[in-house]
């Protein structure tokens, strides 16, 4: 929200920055900087349910779907076109999130985050043991081709960071857009007084549902952009421990803006890069150590570091 | 009939197993309201001390049976230590914030415990099974049992017995269940909330480390093994509704019977059993099936 309502030329300074940046940077840093803004849209996806105090376990459900939409459709349907798979993946991870919003829309707090945990590791359980969806190896994904063209690998990940940056930048857009809405208005309302939103005659459960729904297509595309970036797909994607890197994520980022999701991420794939390269073995304590600060000292994550200094000078 | 046999007995077991396994994560949440994801890395710091511990007594040559007292003593020891530490150095600074807060620092404990295991341990498998070798195996309907998992049975059921004793019938239990009711009332009543707090933490994080012990003999004590256990404790805790033993222990029989029948009838749904019976108790029951009625508060 803050960053349009603030200034509606920060959203496409931003993205248009990375576009160009990415024409000069190296092929490592392409693929990195593709997984960062791809992961970044999950947690947008949270962030979205953080901001009415819902807190999901189990994001990586959708994150997975949109993944394995991604490699089935490659594997089974020789679907190769990167943007055709990004439609099926929303498609799927829509359908998905529309069906059990029914259920979850009536779970608060630690129900909402163990009932979608339980889906999650259902789904987890299920790609474990089914031979026929790769198992616990998974499988690889080719290089997508685009409208037709079919660059080669170096190409085709400077193509995909720049789909990347399309869809980072319309989903904030689009997330900004939603919050702005009146039915993103009620989000914070929800929050803070559920039974008086309810008497004054909104549709709470509606709400979260609508909510819930674009969180979970959220996380489907970057399910299917790193899939496509990471040229391979495999359970973990699923697991539980996906699922608490992007809460871990959310928290770093803070709900303060659109635009915190991607930036915590990047801090987050930049301190897990060189930490397992560094500190293989105590690279967790360092995140863990990381995550207490900023619950003790930045409660409201890395990005209102930005928003004091701009309300200091008002 | 062979089936139905080692479905039951194999289904026993293993809710023993879950529920000396997840009974310190209820007990946690019923007082504190604490959701202790930390839980995972007790269990794993519980089996690790123990592996090492029963290593060195058996390298001594000592009589094999202490090596039970061994087990126990390594994990009281360090579920202790790490639990006080857990609760006096980090959670206090957090009491009164959003419980999803709260979860998350108990993960941000889990992520540096599960790396502390591997720098005090290092990377190997620690192999502890010859306290389950010990006992050998037993007959039952003409299937062999190993005697070390059967046993697990009635260690389980006397942990249940005793908790829901102290907590129905003792003066303490008295207090930690004034506790549980009202809190700032209890506190006026001159309890002192905090103490129950570390009290009840500090148990419940030493049947976590119990639970990572008791399993040290039966499975390769290696990495990550925490990361599969909490969320196993998890479902088993939600069914039965968070924060009632009893609710563990029927959410324990009934996880372990689904994972059994799974495992002989069709192997390739031993997961999704699990996480399906969590889902339908959800569904059916939002707040597991023991959980006592709550207000709703405007």
């Amino acid at each position: 929200m803050g960053a349009l309502a603030r200034g509606p030329w920060l959203l496409p300074l931003v993205f248009g920055a990375l576009a160009l940046l990415s024409l000069v940077l190296t092929p490592f840093l392409v693929y990195l900087l593709t997984v960062i803004l791809a992961r970044g849209l999950v947690v947008l996806g949270l962030l979205i349910l953080w901001r009415t105090g819902l807190m999901s376990f189990g994001q990586a459900l959708y994150f997975g779907v949109g993944a394995y939409a991604v490699g089935l459709a490659e594997k089974y349907w020789g679907l190769r076109d990167a943007f055709a798979l990004l439609a099926l993946a929303l498609a799927a991870s829509a359908a998905m999130a529309l069906v059990l919003g029914w259920l979850l829309r009536q779970y608060r707090d630690i129900y909402f985050a163990m009932l979608s945990l339980a889906f999650s590791m259902i789904l987890y359980g299920t790609l474990v043991k089914s031979r026929v969806l790769g198992s616990t190896d998974g499988f690889t994904v080719p290089a997508p081709h685009f409208l037709g063209w079919a660059p080669g690998p170096a190409l085709a990940m400077h193509a995909l960071l720049l789909l990347t940056v399309a869809a980072a930048s319309l989903g904030s857009f689009l997330a900004a857009r939603y919050l702005a809405s009146p039915m993103g208005h009620l989000t914070t309302a929800i929050r803070d007084n559920e039974i008086r939103v309810e008497y004054l005659g909104y549709p709470v459960r509606r709400a979260i549902h609508v909510k819930y729904v674009f969180a979970a297509m959220l996380a489907g595309a970057g399910g299917a952009l790193v899939a496509l970036a990471v040229g391979h797909i495999d359970p973990d994607m699923t697991y539980w421990t996906t699922s608490g890197e992007f809460v871990f994520i959310t928290i770093l980022a803070g709900p303060g803006s659109v635009l915190a999701p991607f930036l915590g991420a990047a801090i987050f794939e930049a301190v897990r890069t060189y930490a397992t390269a560094y500190a293989p073995y105590s690279w967790q304590m360092v995140l863990g150590i990381c995550l207490l600060l900023l619950i003790l000292f930045l409660p409201r994550g890395v990005w209102s570091l930005f928003g004091a200094r701009r309300r200091a000078a008002p | 009939m062979l089936t139905a046999a080692a479905i039951l007995v194999d289904g026993l077991d293993y809710a023993a197993w879950l529920f000396i396994v997840a009974v310190g994560l209820t007990l946690i949440y019923g007082v504190m309201k604490v959701v202790n994801v930390a839980h995972g890395g007790l269990y794993s710091m519980g089996a690790y001390a123990a592996a090492w511990a029963v290593g060195l007594y058996f390298d001594r040559g000592l009589a094999p049976a202490g090596s039970f007292l061994v087990l126990a003593l390594a994990s009281v020891a360090v579920g202790g230590v790490v639990g006080l530490a857990l609760e006096r150095g980090l959670l206090r600074l957090f009491y009164g914030r959003d419980d999803i807060l709260i979860v998350l620092v108990t993960y941000a404990a889990f992520l540096i415990l599960e790396n502390l295991v591997l720098q005090i341990w290092g990377v190997e498998a620690y192999p502890a099974y010859q306290p389950a070798t010990l006992l050998g195996t037993m007959t039952i309907a003409g299937l062999p049992f190993s005697t070390y998992e059967l046993a697990l049975v009635p260690l389980a059921a006397a942990i249940g017995a005793a908790l829901i004793w102290i907590l129905a019938r003792t003066r303490i239990g008295k207090l930690v269940r004034a506790v549980i009711h009202d809190r700032e009332m209890a506190s006026s009543f001159g309890i002192d909330v905090g103490r129950v707090y570390t009290v009840t933490f500090v148990v419940g994080a030493v049947l976590g480390a119990f639970g990572g012990a008791v399993t040290a003999p039966i499975i390769s004590v290696a990495p990550g093994i925490g990361v599969e256990v909490i969320v196993l404790a998890f479902a088993v805790v939600v069914i039965g509704g968070l924060g009632s033993v009893a609710g563990t222990i029927v959410g324990a029989l009934l996880v372990g019977l689904a994972r059994a029948a799974a495992v002989h009838l069709l192997p390739q749904v031993e997961l999704f059993a699990i996480y399906a019976v969590m889902s339908l108790v959800l569904v059916l029951r939002p707040q597991g099936l023991f959980a006592p009625a709550r207000q709703r508060r405007i």
